[in-house]
Order: structure tokens, then sequence, then C-alpha cells
């Protein structure tokens, strides 16, 4: 079997079905049980850490940068 | 010890330069030439006026952004965008009015050499380094830490200058392979390579060492364009030079090959530079400004792998009635239906993001430019699957709708998302209140959308036209009108484009006029955060 034609069956078989596999997982992982709590703690990555990057590992400073959302 | 290596390796650019601007065989391999060594020349005396002398001790940076490159973006994002806008307004009246190929200009300024300019004066210049500053501002306030790789940012921002000035003359003297999207010769691209490369290590490493346990959804946005754009750059400049002394190189594809790998590297340059990239720019600007989190994070989630699945495979739809194997057609077509979904996804996702806000378009002009680039992105995403269906690319393939429907998407959505991003970001690195003018914001808005409208209706109208008389036939089976014929019928749009076209540059001319003036003066923040530190 030359390598086009292995290539061309492979990629419309296993491929496919693993590719399709994945995704499915990630849409059923996005809407595992406690999915909801994580994600909206999550979608407020934005409004943390503006100004400054979160403190060095042994740094005294506390997280002052937090900024409250309005 | 640092120092010397570089002194080395710059002396050896240079000394290498000098030679190929001996043996140069063709105009632009020899400008280029000249500036490579120029720039290896400059910076071997400014590495040298360094070394050997005392280190100052700048202190730890690690509890500060890295802050300095990502202005320096913004200003090359403002610059270039002029720059690409103002070409692509001569070259639309150059089509309407040939006598601007001027005669003297002749081979290095007419439509064919200035055409590439404008595309990648727009695409790379402009968006390139939208998502590039854009890209460092996101991934440091998401993962709370500071750019990795210390200067190497700086590298990759002039890097990716230098490519761009390579390319850019390359273009005017003839350098290029004639691939769409991908013209600059074999010695740019590998040029490219490293800078995007580099790229990757400064996104990556922040990530890696992010302090914030997730990864918020717009770096995997920027992670995806970058990782896809160094795989399409790479497989499609796949080239072999004819000499090291020339411009001119040899794709190791040929035939339909060459033309479904150019195909898969431009419809994806589309997919993954101006919608993932872009995309990420809007999952953090959009919220940022509504000062809401994005509408579902879910959403986002499965907007993501949806896009990345599905828009790989819809190149070959730029190939219908060609030698292409009728089923590898069908499957880009089909595919391009299917994304669809995804793009409305994410175009729900970042209006509903609004929701509860919708004020906030009465008062303020720059949600209301966010908000328009995702109608625009709403727009040209259900119109792009529409024209990947072949009896309509029947009609459409090879006239002025394709130009029509490519500038929507590219002025709709990713200019009035980079204008966003930018109205959005000034005030927030030059550490000022408030932009300079908010009425000027409104002119910009007004300016630029009735300037993509008209663009886009003429471009329909004559797209659709020139559709119809290529196939019309009289009752022998001849065509009835010549190549010509449709140009002469066409002169009243084109001038309608190079009218919306000069209104959008307006319109940018007024934008890059409002953040000057907000640097200059716009009050400064640092004076009113005495008094309105929060309490926590």
């Amino acid at each position: 079997m030359d390598i086009y034609t292995f290539l061309r069956e492979f990629a419309d078989s296993w491929m496919l079905l693993f590719l399709f596999a994945v995704f499915v997982t990630v849409i059923i992982w996005a809407f595992r049980p406690g999915s909801t709590k994580i994600y909206d703690d999550v979608a407020n990555i934005p409004f943390r850490h503006v100004d400054a990057p979160a403190p060095q590992m042994g740094a005294d400073k506390p997280a002052a940068s937090k900024e409250a959302r309005t | 010890m640092s120092n010397y290596i570089k002194l080395i390796a710059l002396g050896l650019v240079v000394l290498f330069a000098m030679l190929a601007t001996n043996y140069a065989r063709d105009i632009a391999y020899l400008v280029h030439a000249i500036i490579i060594m120029v720039v290896a020349a400059g910076l071997f005396i400014h590495v040298l006026r360094n070394t050997d002398e005392p280190q100052v001790m700048a202190g730890s940076v690690e509890n500060e952004y890295f802050d300095s490159v990502v202005r320096a973006g913004v200003i090359a994002t403002a610059l270039w965008g002029v720059v690409g806008f103002l070409a692509g307004v001569f070259i639309a009246f150059q089509l309407a009015f040939p006598a601007l190929n001027f005669e003297w200009a002749e081979g290095y300024a007419n439509f064919g050499r200035l055409r590439p300019l404008h595309t990648s004066a727009v695409i790379f210049a402009f968006g390139g380094n939208a998502l590039i500053a854009t890209s460092f501002y996101v991934v440091q306030r998401t993962c709370a830490a500071r750019l990795w790789g210390g200067n190497t940012a700086w590298f990759v921002f002039w890097g990716y200058q230098l490519f761009i000035v390579l390319a850019a003359t390359g273009y005017l003297l003839g350098g290029t392979q004639s691939k769409e999207y991908a013209e600059p010769e074999w010695y740019v691209d590998i040029w490219l390579t490293v800078v995007w490369l580099a790229y990757l290590a400064v996104f990556l490493g922040t990530l890696i060492k992010r302090k914030e346990p997730h990864i918020y959804v717009a770096n995997w946005f920027y992670l995806a364009f970058i990782i896809t754009v160094a795989m399409l750059h790479v497989v499609n400049n796949l080239s072999i030079p004819v000499s090291i002394w020339g411009s001119k190189s040899v794709q190791v594809f040929s035939g339909v090959q060459d033309a479904m790998v150019q195909w898969w590297y431009g419809h994806n340059a589309v997919g993954f530079f101006l919608t993932a990239g872009f995309l990420g720019m809007m999952y953090y600007f959009i919220p940022k400004q509504a000062e809401r989190p994005v509408f579902s994070y879910k959403l986002s989630i499965i907007h993501f792998w949806a896009l990345i699945f599905l828009y790989i495979w819809a190149g070959p739809h730029h190939l219908h009635y060609t030698a292409l194997p009728d089923w590898a057609t069908t499957l880009g077509m089909v595919f391009s239906i299917v994304l669809w979904m995804p793009s409305w996804g994410g175009m729900i996702n970042g209006l509903m993001t609004l929701s509860g806000a919708w004020d906030k378009l009465r008062t303020d002009p720059v949600i209301r430019m966010m908000v328009i680039s995702l109608g625009f992105y709403g727009m040209s995403t259900f119109e792009g699957p529409m024209m990947s269906i072949r009896a309509v690319n029947a009609l459409s393939h090879y006239t002025d709708w394709t130009i029509g429907h490519v500038h929507s998407g590219a002025l709709g959505w990713n200019g009035m998302i980079t204008f966003g991003a930018l109205y959005y970001l000034v005030p927030v690195l030059w550490k000022r209140e408030r932009l300079y003018s908010l009425s000027l914001v409104s002119w910009h808005f007004w300016l630029a959308t009735i300037g993509i409208v008209l663009y886009a209706a003429s471009m329909w109208v004559t797209g659709i036209m020139e559709g119809l008389m290529w196939r019309e036939v009289d009752a022998n089976g001849f065509l009835v009108n010549s190549f010509a014929d449709t140009v002469a019928a066409k002169t009243p749009m084109n001038i309608v484009r190079g009218l919306g076209g000069l209104m959008f540059l307006s319109g940018a001319v007024v934008m890059c006029y409002n953040l000057w003036m907000t640097v200059r003066r716009a009050p400064a923040k640092e004076a009113s955060l005495t008094v309105a530190v929060p309490a926590e």
C-alpha cells in the first residue's frame, strides 16, 4: 500500500474518530458537575492583577492589586 | 561574556551582508543585503558601546509588568495601520483611475506591486503588531506574571518590524514568490520563523510561570494563533533558493498540491491570524470595557475547540472547479458551512457580555466600536460560508464580491476590534485618566462604519455584476462581454469603493490624533490616585 492510500484511509477512519472523540470529550468536560462554580471564578481573571503581577513566592506583600469588579 | 558572542555573531552578519551586497543577483536582494548590513552594523556599535561597562542594577522587576514593549507595539500598530490604509486607498483609486499607475514609477509603484504591499501592511504590519502587543498585554494580566525571557520580547518586536520592512521593500522591487499572503522570499521567511519561535517562547514561558491556576480563554486563542501560524508558515514556504546570493526560490510542491498547500495556508491565515488571534483580543477587551465577565465561559470553551477543529479543513473552498479532486473541495465546503456555528456562538457570547449593560452603547463610543466589530464578524462569517458553496462560488469567484467580503471582515471585524483595544490600552499604558476626546472616538466610529458600508455595498454590486457579465452567453453560445467591458462597467463602483476607503483612512487618522493627544494632554492618573485608592 503506498503512503498516500495509507494516510488517506487512516485520516478518514481512525484519525477522524479520534478527533471527533476529543471534541465530544471537551464539550462534556465543559459541562462536568461543579464546572459552573469554577468558570464563574475563572471568568473574572481579567479583573484581577491589573496593575502588578501576583507577589513572588516568599514575598510578604499581600495581593494589593486586586481590583474589585464594579 | 554574552556581549562578546553577540559581537562575533553581529560581525559575521555584517561581513556576510557585505559579501551579499557584492554578489547580489537581483535588486531586491541587493537592497535587503544593504538593510541587513546597516542594521547589524548599528547593533554591533550599540553592543560594543555597552561592553565592559558597569551594569546598572535595575533592581527586581519581577513585581511589575513589562509594558514598554506593549507601548511600542501600540504605536507601531497605529502607524502601520495608517500606512496600510493609505496604500489601500491609493490602489483603490489606481483601479478607478488607471492614470495613477504613473509612467515614471512603472515597475515599482503600479497596482501589481502595490497590492501585496497593501495586504501585507494591513494584515501583518497592522494586524500582526496589534496581536503581538495585545497578546503581551493580556498574557501578563491574565497570568499575573511578568513576560518571560527579559529582552526577548524586544527582540520579537524589532525583529518583526525588520520582517515588515524587508517584506515591503521586497514587493516593490519584485522580490516575491507570488503566493497570496505569503509573498516574501526564502530568507525573509527564515527570519520570520526565527522571530516567531522567539514569540512562541515568550508567550509559552509566561504561561508556564503563571500565578493564576487557570489559563484564561483569551490566552488559548492567542496560543492557537501563534502555534498554527508557525506551522502554516513553515509548510507553505518550503522552497529551495536558486542561489544563496539571490532572492529567487523554487517551491518544493508543484501543481495542484502547491495550490492546495497555499490555500490550506491562506484560509488558515484568515482563520488563525485574523480570527483566533483577534478573538483572544475580544475575550479580554470586551469584558474589560463592559466591566462585566464574559457572558458564558462554557460557551467560550466550546467556541474555542469547535473553531480549532473546523477551521483547518476549510481551505479547499478556494479551489472550486480546479484540478483539485471533488471530494476535497466538497470537504472544504462542508466544513466552511459547519464553521458558521462556532463563529456565531462566539459572536453571541461577545454580544451577550453586554446584557444588563446595554446602556453603555449610548454613552461609551469605545464599546460601540467593539460591538460593531462583532456585528461585522457575524456578517462576514455568514457571508463566507455562503460564498464557499460551489454554486454560489461559481458566480462570486474571481469577482469583486470576494474583495468586498474580505474587507467587511478585515475593516469591520479586525479593524474595529483593534481600534477598540487601542482606545482601551492607551490611557491604561500611559497612565492617563481617560481618553482625550470621546467625541473624536464617535467621529472615528461613524467615519469608519460608513466607509465600510460604502466599500462592502459597492463591491457586492460590482461583484455580482461581474459574475453575471462573465457568464452571459448569446443564442449561439458565444460569450457576450469581453473582460474590458466588465472593467468599464465597474468604474462608478470603483470610485465609491475608493471613497469608502478614504473615509476609513480619515477615521484612523482621527484616532491617531486622539491617542497622541491622550498621551500629551489628558490628565495623568497618578495625581488622582492618591485620593482615590479603593479601600480593601
